[in-house]
């Protein structure tokens, strides 16, 4: 023990510097070195296995083969420096159109719901009252009142009100999708039962202002926030479907654990551009989406909506295609993986 | 990943290592001390916006909002992205979130393994979670199962020291080499383990059994060798045992050979 015990504090010292810099990488001649001392470490415990009588040195050196193991089997992709615009401008859309499957399963089980809500509110206008959630409950009442309402007092709240709405509506929608997204892990139950619910409100709502001869003004009201906030959304479920595809592994010959492995980065991308995406549509809905006609003519709102929409299918559309065609690049390119690892 | 609480590794070089894996007791206790952790912050920011409502209430209201928000969800997250797997809880606790398979932990690891506790928390009070990690193999909640992590505990390490048990302390028993030569010829390998093995976990044991446990043995030791009364008097059984250890282990010289050729392998097994 005594002679190998300068092998074992090298390895302790090396493996100290590396996990305390990960972004730099080591020469050769001391990779070669730290695998020797694993391999001798290794060595030294399977010896120490036979000697019932060194606990504390056993465990020692089985933390310090399971450091040495971790850094050395390490295969995923290793991250050098995490660049922010790289992971915005490739790694998310490139990672969004891997699993556009998913995404068109979120929109049709969206538009799912929204068929069944506007047929409950066309025939049966109670219905609106079984389904909306307490905080739309200035929904209730008939369409046509409220945006006289809306369009007689222009300026009711103050910008401070405004930001306080503004970052209540971020924090919920956020938890919305996150939501969407965890309950993949119900094989994809709880994801969809919360993209139809959110379809059912959609629906509804939309129904119950075009029967009324409000669609201008819900088109106004809708779009300039909902452009952004609803694709997110359906990211969110987005991603609860492909946990939920990788748990069942339907025809798939990896075991579980490797599809979950394969899919945890991505998931988080796609959790961190729908974050981003619902921050933005919170500051529009609250500052934006809330002056009506008067203060805001309605084609400037849908103008404005619409060409959100345009922008946010031509970065989830093309944005990152070049870094995708060239390989020496995507493999450079960044999975979202802050500084040390 | 055969036994109850300890997930076992084998390397491609055929070594097996463990990790003693975190039950959902200890894993519960490290929740509450987090949560109160969280709350404690939270009511720092409230504090600290209580200044800012003066000048904005609805801009401190807005703050008060997005941050508690951004506490909740990412004080996990960041905690155990930047101390490699631990919260206040789980340091507390000696617990670490590490790879299932041994693996550097990802930061991706560590999102999805803090978002996926909105499954967890369900119905109420972690149930969900709780149930997955009582029927888990590998007491894993279902954030750690979609993040292929573990939680386990760690054991107290330190590399052993021999030199380090004598730091500053006075041997009686040197001032008879003769006697000492004789204590390492009479004593065999597993009876100087004991000794060894007792003084090196002496902080682990009950205080009375402490006292009981090094009297047994420094009787044996005493009835092997007798030493002259004045190495022994006004020394406690521990640290008579001490001497012992001492004596038996010490390096000849300042070489690093241990002090007998036939003590070698005692409880130091030869390199």
């Amino acid at each position: 023990m005594t002679t190998e015990q300068p092998y074992w504090a090298e390895l302790e010292s090396t493996l100290n510097r590396m996990e305390g810099d990960t972004r730099r990488a080591l020469p050769l001649e001391q990779v070669q070195r730290l695998h020797y001392l694993y391999e001798r470490t290794s060595a030294g415990l399977v010896r120490l296995n036979t000697f019932a009588s060194e606990p504390e040195t056993r465990r020692y050196l089985e933390s310090l083969i399971a450091r040495a193991y971790g850094e050395i089997h390490e295969t995923r992709d290793r991250q050098h420096r995490f660049s922010p615009l790289t992971w915005f401008f490739q790694t998310l859309p490139q990672t969004f159109r891997r699993h556009i499957r998913a995404f068109w399963l979120s929109v049709g089980l969206t538009v799912a719901g929204a068929i069944f809500g506007g047929f409950a509110v066309a025939y049966d206008p109670d219905a609106k009252a079984a389904v909306l959630p307490e905080m739309f409950a200035n929904h209730l009442g008939d369409p046509s009142e409220r945006v006289a309402r809306e369009e007689k007092n222009p300026d009711k709240t103050s910008a401070g009100g405004m930001s306080s709405f503004s970052a209540q509506l971020m924090v919920n929608n956020i938890g919305v999708s996150i939501r969407a997204m965890a309950f993949g892990m119900t094989w994809g139950i709880g994801t969809i039962i919360i993209l139809f619910y959110n379809g059912i409100i959609l629906g509804l709502v939309a129904v119950d202002y075009v029967m009324a001869g409000q669609a201008v003004f819900l088109l106004g009201w809708l779009l300039p926030h909902g452009s952004i906030e609803l694709p997110a959304v359906i990211i969110g479920g987005q991603a609860g479907l492909v946990i939920a595809s990788a748990l069942v592994g339907w025809g798939r010959r990896d075991t579980l654990r490797a599809r979950l492995r394969a899919v945890t980065p991505d998931l988080t991308t796609l959790i961190f551009g729908v974050a981003l995406m619902l921050v933005w549509a919170g500051i529009v809905e609250a500052f934006f989406s809330q002056y009506h006609e008067p203060v805001l003519p309605y084609w400037v709102k849908i103008a404005f909506g619409l060409v959100e929409l345009t922008l946010l299918i031509a970065f989830l559309g093309l944005c990152g295609r070049k870094a995708e065609a060239s390989p020496t690049r995507r493999s450079g390119a960044a999975t979202l993986q802050p500084a040390h690892d | 990943m055969t036994k109850a609480n300890t997930l076992l590794i084998r390397t491609p070089e055929g070594v097996v290592f463990s990790q003693t894996l975190a039950g959902p007791m200890s894993r519960c206790l490290a929740l509450a001390i987090d949560l109160m952790a969280v709350m404690t912050a939270a009511s720092m920011l409230s504090t600290l916006l209580m200044a800012l409502r003066i000048i904005d209430p609805g801009f401190a209201q807005a703050m008060g909002i997005l941050l508690s928000f951004v506490v909740w969800i990412g004080y996990s997250i960041f905690l155990e992205w930047f101390w490699r797997g631990q919260t206040f809880g789980k340091r507390v606790l000696r617990l670490r979130v590490v790879d299932a398979e041994g693996l550097r932990l990802k930061f991706s690891q560590v999102v999805i393994r803090n978002l996926l506790r909105f499954v967890d928390m369900l119905p109420l009070f972690y149930l969900v979670g709780g149930i997955a990690c009582l029927l888990n193999r590998r007491s894993q909640r279902l954030g750690d199962v979609a993040a292929n992590t573990i939680v386990i505990r760690i054991p107290k390490i330190s590399e052993p020291n021999l030199e380090q048990l004598m730091a500053g302390k006075f041997n009686s028993l040197r001032a008879y080499p003769h006697l000492e030569a004789r204590l390492r010829q009479r004593v065999s390998a597993g009876e100087a383990s004991i000794a060894l093995q007792a003084i090196l976990r002496r902080d682990l044991f009950e205080p009375a059994a402490r006292v009981e446990l090094f009297a047994a043995i420094a009787e044996h030791f005493r009835s092997k060798v007798q030493f002259p009364q004045e190495a022994s008097e006004g020394i406690t059984d521990e640290q008579y045992i001490r001497n012992v250890v001492d004596s038996l282990y010490r390096p000849n010289r300042g070489s690093m050979k241990p002090a007998r050729p036939e003590a070698e392998p005692v409880a130091v097994p030869q390199s």
